[in-house]
């Protein structure tokens, strides 16, 4: 017989015992959707922690920061490889200087270098005042999704007296009760650290004896710091806590300044005072970390390699990010297990249902067989039937699956808001899990069908047309 | 797939039983339910098949039907021995070189009469365009050109039964086996029935098909058929030559 005609003929059949193959049908239909809700939640997180996480910039960006050559190695976990040869090696470590952010720049598949600027400052809003963590952003950062919710608008320039604030130092900023987004067009005075040269020992030695020759080597050495005031006009709020939503990682801070003005204020890092306090070969001016940007994930791993062989600490989330992977596979696998429980008990159902159709067709089945139907026209009708009945359970599954996503998400913002926090998607529903779920319905349905197709196919047709 | 109303079969016999036999085991007993019956059915014959309940004579006909495997012996259809032939080859013998009548239509009850005709030539794969054309010809001529969108519950005994004959003849098989096809009939309807049938083998133009008939009613078979090959405890106790 012809798909067609076995189609329409099972079709037919299953409309004739709506109410017990409706129910079979509905049996499937909850199998399918406890395991498209389950996994469309497994993969909903996955994707939540994966968006967090490249929305800061983690999967493409690599920190850079200067090697600390002891005997033992590299305190601080600093994650750079370093070669046997390297490790025993105590020559002064390389400085990270314009050199060499010039030479970073110039390795295959970097995007752009730029400085890390992070320090401790005050920030003050009359009456209220605040210690926070200051920290330079890119003007890249305004199409890289880090500030996606963002309210306000982006530095309308690199070098300009723009702040961007976090959702809670915002509130904290700002009078009880007032939403975080009082503060845009407020101006914020931010209280630094800030270091000046010293001028140089030779000139020093010049204005106390004129005729002195001055070297060449000779450069300005060590630096004073003296506290230092700016204004700043907030110009976006972004959403979460500067512990939690928003910008995390590498740039986690509660107050973002565009890079360029960042390294201009001159303020007193933690690598300074190292810096005085060890030789250094550097040249020009030296930095505490550099943030590399690849042009992708896939070039991380290479452009890491690279960067360490350059005599560099390099850093990359790319093989927590790999842990990340493995941990959500086991995890959807044991949602799909336990998914896939309810749609093992569905099947028994459709055992039950073809079972009994046989009993009830015994006569049909007969007529057929003395009609001209071969053993496989009338196992093939069987397996159609079970089939069909996979099919629709198995798109009424994933609906039903959609629909409780729904609620479960709705449920979830309602519970988040109430608790003051943001509410993020946590379901997602993709097109393979979609067609996975259904073909997964239909399969088991065929398997479910075996045994009920073999036994009609088996009849007797001489019995079977007895049989009243 | 369809076999043409006017292939003769080339050694003249459209049926022959060379000694077959059926035996049932039930418990400890063997039922012979046919025995060692030889029998040779012409081209173009009307035989009945006649004895009493548990004669055998349903039994021979579901074997000549390809519905039933014979314990020993062998059954020639067409020239090709159905004891050798595979499930799927005896599949295909009863929806090409037969069509079956049952006594009790046998109609499938939830579909029209069109669905229910048009059942064989599903199973043949005859094209879906074709369909319609031999349905409505099979059903018009048992005069049921009307009912085809009736369920069978909609209609009478006899219409039923004509219904079931133009379902056997569809295919249009050179074969036609009856059993006991007036026999939940009354005995106006079935006269009608029979009618239907005896114009079956002889139509009024074109080539005639072989029928074999399995009935009680002596005077049926006496009126219509060729031949009555009477059975007793599952073996010929008589033969009758009547036209």
């Amino acid at each position: 017989m012809k798909v067609r005609d076995l189609t329409e003929l099972a079709a037919r059949n299953l409309r004739e015992a709506v109410l017990r193959n409706s129910l079979t049908t509905l049996g499937i239909a909850v199998g399918v959707a406890s395991l498209v809700a389950l996994l469309s939640l497994g993969v909903g997180l996955q994707q939540l922690v994966n968006r967090s996480v490249a929305r800061a910039g983690l999967f493409d960006t690599v920190s850079v920061r200067p090697r600390q050559n002891t005997p033992f190695g590299q305190p601080g976990g600093g994650g750079g490889r370093r070669t046997p040869r390297e490790g025993s090696n105590l020559e002064p470590p390389r400085a990270l200087d314009d050199a060499a952010r010039k030479e970073i720049a110039a390795l295959p598949n970097v995007l752009e270098v730029n400085p890390e600027v992070r320090f401790t400052a005050e920030a003050r809003l009359e009456p209220n005042s605040q210690l926070v963590l200051v920290s330079g952003m890119a003007q890249s950062s305004q199409s890289s999704g880090t500030l996606d919710g963002m309210t306000g608008k982006f530095f309308s320039g690199p070098d300009v007296q723009e702040v961007i604030v976090q959702g809670d130092m915002a509130k904290r900023l700002l009078e009880d009760g007032k939403a975080p987004t009082a503060l845009l067009g407020q101006e914020i005075t931010l209280r630094f650290a800030q270091r000046q040269a010293l001028p140089p020992p030779s000139q020093q030695a010049a204005a106390d004896a004129p005729n002195q020759a001055v070297g060449p080597d000779e450069e300005a050495m060590g630096f004073s710091i003296v506290p230092s005031e700016k204004k700043f006009r907030v110009v976006g709020v972004l959403p979460g806590s500067d512990s939690g939503g928003g910008p995390v990682g590498f740039n986690n801070a509660g107050l973002y300044l565009p890079l360029a003005v960042a390294e201009k204020l001159q303020v007193v890092q933690g690598a300074d005072l190292r810096d005085v306090a060890r030789t250094s070969t550097g040249v020009g001016q030296r930095y505490a970390a550099l943030n590399v940007r690849a042009t992708g994930p896939a070039a991380v791993t290479q452009l890491e390699s690279s960067i360490s062989h350059m005599g560099f600490a390099a850093f990359s989330l790319i093989d927590v990010t790999r842990n990340l992977r493995t941990f959500f596979a086991i995890f959807d696998l044991f949602l799909g297990i336990f998914g896939s429980l309810a749609l093992a008990v569905a099947s028994l159902g459709i055992i039950n249902t073809l079972v009994m159709a046989i009993l009830e067709r015994r006569r049909e089945i007969g007529v057929l067989k003395a009609l001209g139907a071969a053993n496989r026209d009338v196992r093939q009708l069987f397996f159609a039937e079970a089939g069909v009945m996979g099919l629709v359970g198995g798109v009424a599954g994933v609906m039903l699956g959609w629909g409780i996503g729904r609620v479960i998400q709705f449920g979830t913002m309602v519970y988040m808001k109430r608790q003051g926090l943001s509410s993020p998607n946590i379901w997602s529903v993709p097109w393979w899990l979609v067609l996975g779920a259904i073909g997964f319905a239909v399969l088991i349905s065929l398997v479910s069908g075996i045994y009920p197709a073999s036994r009609a196919a088996q009849l007797d047709p001489v019995e079977a047309l007895r049989y009243e | 797939m369809n076999v043409p109303e006017n292939v003769i079969s080339t050694n003249g016999f459209a049926i022959r039983t060379d000694r077959v036999s059926r035996h049932y085991k039930m418990g400890d007993a063997l039922i012979r339910a046919v025995d060692q019956i030889s029998l040779e059915v012409q081209t173009g014959e009307f035989l009945a098949l006649l004895g009493a309940s548990g004669s055998g004579k349903s039994t021979l006909l579901n074997l000549i039907a390809g519905l039933d495997r014979p314990s020993s012996g062998a059954i020639l259809a067409q020239g090709r021995d159905l004891a050798g032939m595979s499930s799927e080859e005896l599949a295909s013998h009863r929806n090409q070189t037969i069509g079956i009548v049952f006594q009790s239509f046998q109609l499938l009850p939830r579909m029209t009469l069109e669905e229910n005709v048009e059942l064989p030539l599903r199973l043949a794969e005859v094209p879906r365009g074709e369909r319609p054309e031999r349905v409505r010809e099979a059903l018009d001529r048992v005069g049921l050109g009307a009912r085809v969108k009736h369920r069978p519950p909609e209609l009478s005994g006899g219409e039923q039964q004509r219904a079931a004959i133009a379902r056997a003849l569809v295919n249009r098989p050179m074969i036609l086996l009856a059993d006991e096809p007036t026999g939940n009939l009354d005995t106006k309807t079935g006269e009608e029935i029979m009618g239907l049938i005896a114009a079956i083998h002889r139509p009024p133009s074109g080539a005639g098909r072989t029928i074999v008939m399995v009935t009680h009613e002596r005077a049926l078979a006496e009126r219509f058929a060729d031949r009555i090959v009477t059975l007793s405890d599952g073996a010929i106790s008589r033969e009758e030559r009547l036209r």
